[in-house]
């Protein structure tokens, strides 16, 4: 097991070691007994957890493999004696790989918007600080494994490299055809990879892999809950502007495909003709201001405007510009997202706040799926006790797997292609407009299955 | 810090001698308005409204029910009500975003749960002074103090575990793995059983305190209801401890729970999104806050049906109850 450690995640055990100690003090002045054993016991070895003999070290007193139980350090009534710890021996230190690569990404439109470089990972952080919290209650340590290689790095042989110390979780922050070329490793059969990044529909499609699962939603969830919200509203009718990109052209289809769903229907579908070019213009406005009408104006009556523009070069334009005055959704305007930066429902508060803290600005989508994978990862092992990738693998594909998430009902994977179930924020306004599905979208098992590919769609074949 | 209008006095003790000994007042605290409703319960109308700090949810009252503690997140801070004169006399600092509070059977010791730091902070309910801080789970919520005293649970939302105190040590004796998203926590009345409720999860554990293990779990069913819906959040014991009342959420019911079988007896339909609830003193009626529909429905104890509801503040979250009228009963006893 490799127990190599980050930066980050000493900080937190010596922090939480300094808390526990505090505390331990707290508890020895209150009760008078200065030499408390277990006060010992209270502070997590800070230093040892840094080595490779931690998790042997860490439980040498216990007299087999199984943590002390609850009921052995009940303190019966023996008034006056010190109450054991009810701390957990560290039964494993886990490590948690993050694979990332340094990709080109476009710049946001709005010279408001922060450039941002490290979406993801600090939400892998945050979710490792607080499983490592709370190591003391469950017995599991964990250790963030931060391989994020450069743009031209060669992301096969990294992974390869942490395939060679055993199967592993991995948290993968990587384009589809990265993605594909890790998991169609043969060392990679075992593993568990956990796709944070890629909305990309082929993923949950024809190119499902057995050992991945799609944290981040796909384009067709995106598309069907924006879509439910427009047909709840009674805003049947959509002209679509679009980009070419590959992704634009993937949530096309899918935007295609919620249309005859729903009922709702495309009245136009173009592409926005002006070529992307350089932003933030100081007199760029006025240029825009003229073009945007002309790109608009042949559309047949329609209800809103809907965006597809994945690369954020056009769309924030549209907005109050288009020929008829028509609300933009999409990929700008409302749009369809796994988390928000404004959303605070279902306790979400919290982690915006703990994020803000630790990070300084807010968590964007990819935080919140790099800070999920990590928690689907965490959970299951606390909740089976099972520590080696397949089998916690097969835990997360059971029916005990129900993650809490901040959206207000358990997260779980769909069998057949490993799609995280979850509800839609419709965000990306100052504050959020709703949350999907929609009320009167039904389904018989999981209302969340009518966003994107049900059981009887899907083309996923896992091989 | 006291904001209240004249008015408020005034219109207390106007009421006051209108209204029967027996009468009960109900405070409520309403999320989104920074208030509390204060109704009374024979007329069911509301007397007073009380500006309180932001955010405020968690609400209880000392065991001599001279003292209403609301719990003010988005202020970091805890209200002191005086329900005598129904004004803020002071302010507890209990850490970053108190959610919910705990009063021992002694009225001493309050036992706060900081949401944002994953703390327990134990006080001195006169003193103010922090007694401790005992580390919990992540995101603290639900918190309950054994009758006997000995112990006190905490719930953490975000690590799904029900953490037990020893609060002659201070110290976490026990960890106890519930189903997601714990809420609210509750001893049976002889203290032989701990209840806890799981948002996410859907479910009741029920905990024996002897070896803090789960030895059962209660699910709920309604038909054509969602079961992602049937999500319990608050829970009392009627006063005999036969029954127990738990607010679902988003289902919009309060189902009643036989206490000896842990089989659902009833389904209650209220306003929308009930969340916690109180007894009235005399333990015949359960007073539920519907957090969606800004209303608080009436439930009568022995036939088990929704008899009324009255509007309250928005996104009215708590109850909490005491016999007697502010400043009237005390006055002129």
């Amino acid at each position: 097991m490799n127990l190599s450690i980050t930066r980050s995640t000493a900080g937190t055990f010596v922090r939480t070691a300094v808390l526990f100690l505090a505390v331990a003090l707290l508890a020895g002045s209150a009760t008078a007994e200065p030499t408390d054993e277990s006060t010992a016991q209270t502070a997590p070895p800070a230093q040892s957890t840094d080595t490779g003999a931690a998790s042997d070290t860490a439980a040498p007193a216990a007299p087999n493999a199984a943590p002390a139980s609850p009921e052995a350090t009940h303190p019966g009534a023996t008034p006056g004696s010190i109450a054991p710890s009810a701390e957990e021996k560290i039964k494993a230190t886990i490590p948690i790989y993050y694979l990332g690569k340094k990709y080109d990404e476009p710049l946001p439109l709005s010279v408001v918007e922060p450039i941002i470089t490290d979406k993801g990972i600090q939400g892998a952080r945050l979710a490792i600080e607080d499983a490592n919290r709370v190591a003391p209650f469950t017995g599991y340590k964990y250790n963030l494994v931060e391989d994020i290689i450069p743009k031209k790095g060669d992301i096969v042989a990294k992974a390869k490299e942490i395939l060679a110390k055993g199967n592993a979780f991995i948290v993968a922050d990587l384009e589809p055809d990265d993605l594909i070329a890790v998991a169609d490793l043969p060392e990679a059969k075992n593993s568990v990879l956990l796709n944070i990044r890629s909305s990309a529909e082929k993923l949950r499609q024809e190119d499902c892999r057995q050992n991945v699962f799609h944290i981040i939603p796909d384009y067709a969830m995106r598309a069907d809950a924006l879509g439910q919200y427009l047909i709840w509203k009674k805003w049947p009718r959509w002209f679509v502007l679009r980009g070419d990109t590959k992704g634009d052209k993937d949530y096309l289809a899918q935007v295609e495909r919620t249309a005859k769903r729903y009922g709702g229907k495309i009245v136009k579908e173009s592409v926005y003709p002006f070529p992307p070019g350089a932003r933030n213009l100081t007199s760029g406005y006025q240029q825009v201001q003229g073009q945007i009408p002309q790109a608009t104006e042949s559309a047949p009556d329609h209800d809103v405007l809907w965006v597809i523009d994945t690369n954020d070069d056009f769309g924030d334009y549209l907005m109050y510009r288009t020929y008829s005055p028509r609300p933009v959704v999409g990929t700008q305007g409302l749009k369809a997202e796994a988390w928000d930066p404004a959303y605070t429902e279902s306790g979400a508060n919290r982690i915006h706040s703990d994020f803000k803290k630790k990070v300084k600005r807010a968590m964007t989508e990819r935080d919140y799926t790099g800070w999920l994978g990590v928690r689907t990862v965490t959970d299951s092992v606390m909740r089976s006790g099972k520590t080696m990738p397949p089998d916690v693998k097969g835990f997360m594909l059971s029916k005990d797997f129900n993650l809490e998430g901040y959206k207000r009902i358990a997260l779980n994977f769909r069998p057949w292609d490993h799609q995280m179930r979850q509800p839609i924020i419709l965000g990306g306004t100052r504050v959020p407009v709703s949350t999907s599905p929609q009320e009167g979208f039904l389904h018989q098992t999981y209302t969340t299955d009518t966003l994107g590919y049900d059981k009887p769609e899907t083309k996923c074949k896992f091989k | 810090m006291t904001r209240i209008p004249l008015a408020v006095t005034t219109a207390a003790a106007l009421f006051a001698f209108a209204v029967p000994a027996s009468a009960a007042t109900i405070f409520v605290s309403n999320e989104k308005d920074n208030t509390v409703t204060v109704i009374d319960s024979d007329t069911m109308k509301t007397i007073d409204t009380i500006k309180v700090d932001r955010r405020p949810r968690g609400i209880i009252l000392s065991p001599d029910f001279k003292e209403l503690f609301v719990a003010a997140g988005d202020g970091d801070t805890m209200d002191v009500i005086d329900t005598n004169t129904l004004k803020i006399t002071r302010h507890l600092d209990s850490g970053p975003d108190p959610e919910l509070m705990a009063i021992d059977p002694t009225g001493k010791t309050i036992y706060i749960a900081n949401e944002d730091d994953s703390l327990v902070t134990i006080m001195d309910v006169k003193t103010g002074d922090v007694l401790a801080e005992v580390p919990v789970g992540v995101e603290p919520e639900g918190m309950v103090v054994s009758p006997d005293n000995k112990y006190t649970v905490a719930t953490s939302e975000s690590t799904s575990m029900a953490h037990v105190i020893d609060n002659a040590q201070r110290k976490l004796i026990a960890n106890v793995l519930v189903d997601s998203r714990p809420r609210e926590a509750k001893f049976t009345k002889d203290g032989k059983e701990l209840w806890v409720s799981s948002e996410v999860g859907g479910t009741i554990s029920v905990i024996d305190p002897k070896t803090w293990k789960v030895v059962q779990t209660i699910g709920f069913e309604v038909p054509g209801v969602r079961p992602e819906q049937l999500q319990p959040v608050g829970m009392d014991f009627a006063r005999d401890g036969k029954i127990l009342f738990v607010a679902l959420g988003p289902a919009n019911r309060v189902a009643v729970i036989d206490t000896a079988t842990k089989k659902v007896l009833k389904y209650i339909l209220v306003g929308q999104r009930p969340w916690h609830g109180e007894l009235g003193p005399d333990g015949k009626k359960y007073y539920v806050a519907n957090g969606l529909t800004n209303d608080l429905t009436v439930i009568d104890v022995d036939t088990l049906k929704a008899e009324k509801s009255v509007p309250v503040g928005r996104l009215p979250w708590g109850v909490a109850i005491m016999p007697g009228k502010p400043g009237a009963v005390a006055d002129k006893s």
